[in-house]
């Protein structure tokens, strides 16, 4: 094994050791995600048919404001305790380490929300049928959402009340997502043809991975100096 | 005239989007000249107070 | 390759005093331009054969919603070269392209909205133009917020240029996704009409508002720029000579 994924391994192991050790933070924004997606019945209506309709919305809007929620921890103690100082110093790409750490990052948050997805839509009427492609289009969704939240929370380092600014940062860039994860689950639950959006996720996702390390590593490199 | 006023029926929609789009315009103009204006007013008072002592 | 004009071009006071010098020749041309362009669209272009007159507001719509994107992509080419080559005075440009462009965005939804009351009933459907203009005013008011959350100048400078390259990789992916998003919900056609047909004579005025618009950003830019340059140059010698003028 080369010294980069050595590197890299060491970095994911690191942050998912400390993620257990404070299952708390990890556990909030699946809570906000299961609270979320239960007041929308409450809010519209208990029949079937009409939530049918809306778990597509209800699951994507749900899924991108608890993401934000872990999006805001991606880098704030890492931030305040040197760690991150130490990893651009580490003579490392800083670029490679931002990277492992949003891998990290979308295991312990993007993929426990995919699997959570199918609980939550059965909340909403959808038939166990769906659940493969839910969670597919969930988890290939949010891979894009944690790169487009790992350059928004680099730029938002040590800003106090960032949380409010973080969401004003990553929502509207993150409208793309919104709208092909949407549609990718909605034409899971009518069990109609996903290629065409889930291929429009993939490409984002690669998108990210191409361009957000880098643009994450600037961004912490400013907000450092 | 009162016809060009008019706007064949659609001057209720017509000519309040010319006059907020002229807003926009002038009420640019002068925030433009004004964001100039104080950094320079600014600059200048940072240069009298070097000077003062 | 000789880059002596480059760094000469780049120094502060030079470009100071070079915007200062060419405003008036954007100024005022633009300002001809907008007004004949106004002229041109309101009272000699024909009425279109289906809105009537309705059509008019492009003649203020259109050239908003261009200077609006055309705003964002200085903005992010400015920040660029301010990040790529440590160049203060592109973020100055970077920093004063936000404003202009957020109110014109803010000029392009409303004359948008209406324009829409007479051809879909009501002032907001969610059209795709519309949509994306919506966001592009999120994005900018993204920007505007995270400069203004920074203290210090300079890391200002360099965070919102991130943001301002990374939105702008975005913004012809929202609009093709909002696009998308429009054709596969197909809205039971709420369009009374269709898309005007452009004939020459409606076409020249619509093409004299965009040079007018092009022209009147950068007027407001370079006027902007000049007391964002001031705002980083405070320390230097050539600021306290500029200004006890």
């Amino acid at each position: 094994m080369s010294d980069a994924w050595q590197a890299a391994k060491l970095v994911i192991e690191r942050d998912l050791r400390l993620a257990f050790r404070n299952r708390g933070q990890l556990l909030h924004p699946l809570l906000f995600f299961a609270i979320v997606t239960t007041l929308f019945p409450l809010a519209l209506s208990p029949e079937p048919s009409r939530l049918r309709d809306v778990a597509p919305a209800v699951l994507w809007v749900g899924a991108l404001l608890s993401s934000l929620l872990a999006i805001e921890f991606l880098f704030r103690e890492d931030a305040q305790d040197g760690t991150l100082e130490q990893y651009a110093l580490s003579g490392r790409s800083l670029t490679w380490l931002l990277f492992a750490k949003t891998v990290s990052h979308w295991l312990l948050a993007g993929l426990p929300l995919a699997l959570m997805s199918p609980v939550a839509a059965y909340g909403l009427a959808v038939s166990p049928d769906a659940m493969p492609g839910i969670i597919g289009s969930v988890a290939l969704g949010t891979i894009a959402l944690s790169l487009l939240g790992a350059v928004s929370a680099g730029l938002t380092i040590g800003i106090k009340r960032g949380g409010a600014l973080l969401s004003l940062l990553t929502l509207p860039l993150a409208v793309p997502l919104l709208i092909f994860g949407a549609q990718a689950t909605a034409r899971a639950i009518e069990g109609g043809n996903m290629a065409a959006p889930m291929y429009f996720l993939g490409a984002f996702a690669v998108l990210g991975i191409t361009l957000a390390p880098l643009a994450a590593a600037a961004a912490v490199r400013i907000s450092m100096e | 005239m009162s016809g060009f006023l008019s706007m064949g029926g659609y001057a209720s929609s017509v000519w309040p989007a010319v006059a907020l789009t002229f807003g926009i315009i002038v009420w640019n103009v002068v925030a433009a000249r004004r964001s100039f204006a104080a950094a320079r007013a600014e600059a200048r008072r940072r240069v009298s107070m070097e000077q003062a002592p | 390759m000789d880059w002596t004009w480059f760094h000469r071009f780049g120094s502060p006071p030079h470009l100071y005093g070079l915007a200062g010098k060419l405003t008036p020749w954007f100024a005022w041309p633009a300002a001809l331009l907008i007004l004949a362009g106004l002229y041109g669209g309101l009272a000699l272009a024909p009425p279109d054969y289906q809105q009537g007159d309705g059509f008019r507001i492009i003649y203020v719509h259109a050239p908003s919603a261009w200077l609006s994107l055309m705003a964002y992509t200085w903005m992010a080419a400015a920040a660029a070269i301010g990040l790529v080559w440590r160049m203060k005075v592109a973020h100055a440009v970077a920093a004063s392209c936000a404003p202009i462009g957020a109110w014109f965005t803010v000029a392009a939804l409303c004359t948008g909205m209406l324009w829409g009351k007479p051809m879909w009933g009501t002032y907001w459907v969610w059209d795709p133009r519309l949509t994306a203009e919506l966001v592009l005013l999120f994005l900018y008011l993204g920007y505007i917020g995270l400069r203004s959350a920074i203290e210090d100048p300079q890391r200002a400078d360099r965070a919102s240029a991130v943001l301002a390259i990374v939105g702008v990789v975005n913004v012809p992916i929202v609009r093709y996704s909002v696009e998308w998003w429009n054709s596969i919900h197909q809205a039971p056609s709420v369009m009374k009409f269709g898309k005007p047909s452009i004939s020459w004579p409606m076409l020249t005025p619509l093409l004299i508002m965009f040079v007018g618009f092009t022209l009147l950003f950068v007027a407001l830019m370079l006027v902007r720029a000049r007391g964002e340059i001031l705002r980083r140059e405070r320390q230097s010698r050539w600021v306290s000579e500029v200004v006890a003028q």
